[in-house]
């Protein structure tokens, strides 16, 4: 009977290994494929210049500086507004109805697919307050998307940092909101970062909600203000592959389009868990 | 130190203010999406809404039947789930209990790269080497079919399943594996019957959160499942195109005037879907406290 | 009883009970704390000690359900009065914990944060940094490295820059909470030495579970028991001849 024992146990640590293969192999196909076939693209040229012919051919610039828009419009507003909720949220909030009401919504607003801030967006930005489709527009649906993203990510930062730095300052006589700003922001910071940076990666490669919101199939010229229209790397590849001109043919620039996002996206999250752990290092000496 | 304390409550206020930003947030969210979507059935009834077989939206006698939409978005999940759930439990299983912690170490972030590729990069890649694959391998008229949006939805909901039931199975207490081991139980003996039952309702978290990752998705299932709105067969179902009820909203939303019913009707299947996500939410929220308690 | 105390009283309490939700954990503690001396805290672990401790700085305000009844005066003023400023009070009733616990800056930062925050100017830093320091007496051993890690130094260290922070904020009266229970003997007997030094001009408290270390550094001792103050007099009274049997058991060891 023991003997069967480790037999079973054989099979199964097998099987495991397998399901565990299968996963990095997902991952390394997924990113062969995009990179093996993008890499020969992309060139300086590829992203400064215009798309031309009626994009099959040209660049991706409009799409890209897009992008960046986007990033810099929807951070600008989801930043600041993510870390102050988490430090209510931490330092602040005494448990009590408010304080779930306000857990319940972030938790909520994280689960809620994007396609619906997408109509939410539609509905309130562009028609009710009368944005019209626009860079605006999209960088506060998206804001709206990562601000839960923001908000858990600066709350984890906050609770690892030490309750004795509270204590101490607090007992130097010290009041809540200054030993908040002078040692527990501080600490806190680098981790904050990290989730800050991590929702840029999540603000470039999303679609669905900046379809709805004011992204355009093509312009020939970037946005003029923050309540014109704009191209975005996500919707352009998405274009590109389902519904341009001729999709064989553009199937390369699709490849590149492809490749820009993957790099942006994954570019950000080592850049922000190298942030991490330099400074975890820093804190650990 | 009147002055003081004023600074201090202003302080206070602010960030309150923030933090009931998210209510207001969800709040607003609920109002425009559900105020637009009722708007529908001032001239098509809710009856009809939940029962109507068809969706055709832009017909002389437009009908609005949300079933094919449900049904569709139901099976894709339903296959990317039956896919990725044992796959990433047995993956959640591997890296906590088997790999070296070195690793683990390494294995964790790759997974985590799933997370980070956009839905979009998803799409294409499922278009131009999964559909030709799946068109070849069960000789059909074409690969954009229910189960192509499944497997890709599968590999997207992966790192959300392992890295949730990861957390769960490494926060068992070792004393509870070591009593097991100490009785002359195998290693997989003791996962089996202890850890991963000890650490089942974190992964029951795990899993209802992924299913709410893979019905919310949209631009993977609108680049992959063909997008016809027909009540699938079931299991048959997944060897057709289907239409997602996310995939309805991005495809559609760009054509109809302002104002239509068609609109509207978008805004309804916008209500759905943001009900079911939220029952989830609610759900996955509700187990992962109660195991918290229990360990 | 105050009439004992050559430099007068200078925490008083009266009735004192507290509460962590259901959990009455003081109940009716009055004693007197004369100035400029050292009055050390002993008891079984989980008496209350810290607790009361906690209480002359308003430092269990910061715990949820905590509630407290009863008086406390120091220096004659009622510090749960609603006019008192808990920021004020802070300053002038100073803590240092169990764990050292500087802040994740530099040495010199970590002692002018307190002074930096209370509005010094300057050019006064400096001086109060090495003032502080040397009355902490870790300035010869710390003076040539200001700027490195705060969390460099060795615990001993550590908790002597701990002391050295809180004096930066000249207060008048210090807490201490086991201050050396994380300490190796050399450390211990380094800080005691410095509790002997600052008794001169500051008024102590200290919560030890060593009654050596309370028999060695304090004038006056308390025995708490169970949430109760059992017993509390002059330090030699309460080790040669305790008036309580409870108090007695402790010392003779017959607790744990
Ligand atoms: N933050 C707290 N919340 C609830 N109960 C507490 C808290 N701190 C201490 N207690 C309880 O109060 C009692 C006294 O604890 P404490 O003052 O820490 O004792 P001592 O310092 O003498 O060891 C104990 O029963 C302890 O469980
Ligand atoms: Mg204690």
């Amino acid at each position: 009977m023991f003997q069967n024992a480790k037999i079973n146990e054989k099979i199964a640590f097998s099987l495991l290994r397998m399901a565990m293969g299968l996963v990095v192999l997902f991952v390394l196909v997924i990113l062969y494929y995009i990179i093996s076939n993008g890499y020969s693209v992309i060139s300086l040229e590829f992203l400064t210049s215009m798309p031309a012919k009626r994009m099959t051919a040209g660049g991706i610039y409009p799409a890209l500086v897009g992008t960046i828009y986007l990033i810099i419009g929807s951070m600008a507003f989801a930043l600041p507004m993510g870390i102050l909720a988490a430090v209510y949220l931490n330092e602040y909030a005494k448990p009590g109805k408010v304080t779930w009401l306000i857990e319940m919504a972030i938790s909520n607003l994280a689960g809620t697919p994007s396609v619906v801030f997408g109509l939410f967006g539609l509905a309130m930005f562009v028609k009710y307050l009368g944005f019209g489709p626009s860079v605006l527009a999209a960088s506060l649906t998206l804001a709206l998307l990562i601000l839960p993203v923001i908000i858990r990510a600066s709350q984890e930062a906050l609770i690892t940092v030490p309750r004795e730095y509270r204590e101490a300052s607090l007992a130097l006589g010290v009041t809540k909101w200054q030993t908040i700003r002078r040692v527990v922001l501080p600490a806190a910071i680098p981790g904050m970062v990290t989730g800050a940076i991590l929702s840029v990666g999540r603000v470039a490669g999303e679609t669905a909600p900046i379809l709805l919101t004011g992204a355009a199939y093509f312009l020939p010229r970037l946005p003029e203000s923050a309540f014109s229209q704009f191209m975005a790397l996500p919707y352009h590849l998405f274009v590109l592959a389902t519904a341009g001109t001729n999709i064989a043919q553009t199937r390369p620039i699709q490849y590149g389009t492809a490749l820009v996002l993957l790099i942006i996206v994954l570019g950000v999250n080592l850049f922000a868990i190298a942030i991490r752990n330099h400074y975890r290092k820093k804190m650990h000496r | 130190m009147f002055k003081r304390n004023g600074m201090e409550k202003g302080i206070e206020s602010l960030l309150f203010i923030s933090a009931v930003a998210a209510v207001l947030a969800l709040f607003l969210l609920c109002i425009f999406l559900f105020r637009d979507g009722i708007l529908l059935f001032r001239d098509y009834p809710l009856s009809s809404f939940l029962t109507e077989k068809s969706w055709y939206p832009t017909s002389i006698n437009p009908r609005f039947g949300l079933l094919p939409l449900l049904l569709g978005s139901v099976i894709v999940t339903v296959g990317a789930i039956v896919f990725a759930v044992p796959l990433g439990i047995a993956a959640a299983i591997y890296i906590s209990e088997l790999a070296s912690p070195r690793v683990a170490d390494i294995l964790k972030p790759f997974t985590e790269i799933l997370a980070g590729i956009p839905s979009v990069v998803f799409g294409f890649f499922g278009l131009v080497v999964l559909v030709p694959y799946i068109q070849d391998a069960f000789d059909l008229r074409t690969g954009q079919i229910a189960l192509t949006g499944s497997i890709i939805l599968g590999i997207m909901a992966l790192p959300t399943i392992i890295s949730i039931s990861e957390d769960a199975i490494s926060s068992v207490p070792r004393s509870i594996k070591e009593g097991s081991l100490a009785l002359g139980s195998t290693k997989w003996q003791t996962i089996h019957k202890v850890t991963v039952p000890a650490a089942l309702s974190g992964i029951s978290a795990a899993v209802m959160l992924g299913i709410g990752r893979a019905i919310g998705e949209t631009m993977t299932v609108m680049m992959v499942t063909g997008n016809t709105a027909i009540i699938p067969g079931f299991p048959s179902g997944l060897f057709e195109p289907v239409r997602t009820m996310t995939a309805t909203i991005a495809l559609e939303m760009g054509e109809v005037p302002q104002g239509s019913d068609h609109f509207h009707a978008l805004f309804a299947i916008g209500s759905v879907l943001f009900i079911t996500t939220f029952i989830i939410n609610i759900v996955a929220g509700h187990i992962k406290t109660r195991y918290k308690f229990k360990l | 009883m105050s009439d004992e105390f050559t430099n007068g009283t200078e925490i008083e309490v009266r009735g004192l009970n507290l509460w962590y939700g259901t959990n009455h954990a003081l109940h009716d503690i009055s004693i007197d704390i004369p100035k400029n001396s050292v009055t050390a805290f002993i008891g079984p672990s989980g008496c209350g000690k810290s607790t009361f401790l906690r209480c002359l700085n308003r430092m269990n305000d910061l715990i949820p359900g905590c509630r407290i009844e009863g008086k406390v005066n120091i220096s004659s003023q009622d510090i749960y009065n609603k006019d008192v400023d808990v920021v004020d009070l802070r300053k002038k009733v100073g803590m240092v914990f169990q764990k050292p616990n500087p802040f994740p800056m530099s040495i010199h930062d970590n002692v002018a944060y307190g002074p930096r925050i209370h509005g010094a100017a300057k050019k006064e830093i400096g001086g109060i940094v090495e003032y502080a320091l040397r009355s902490g007496a870790l300035w010869d051993e710390v003076s040539g490295r200001l700027s490195t890690s705060a969390l460099d130094l060795s615990g001993g260290q550590q908790q002597r820059l701990c002391i050295a922070r809180t004096l930066a904020v000249k207060p008048e009266v210090i807490l201490f909470d086991e201050p050396c229970s994380s300490l190796d003997p050399i450390s211990t007997s380094k800080i005691e030495d410095l509790i002997l030094e600052l008794k001169k001009q500051y008024t102590i408290v200290i919560v030890t579970h060593n009654m050596q270390q309370a028999a060695r550094i304090s004038d006056h001792t308390a025995f708490f028991l169970l949430g109760d103050l059992i017993e509390f007099g002059r330090t030699e009274q309460i080790f040669e001849s305790p008036q309580k049997k409870e108090t007695e058991d402790y010392i003779t060891g017959r607790f744990g």
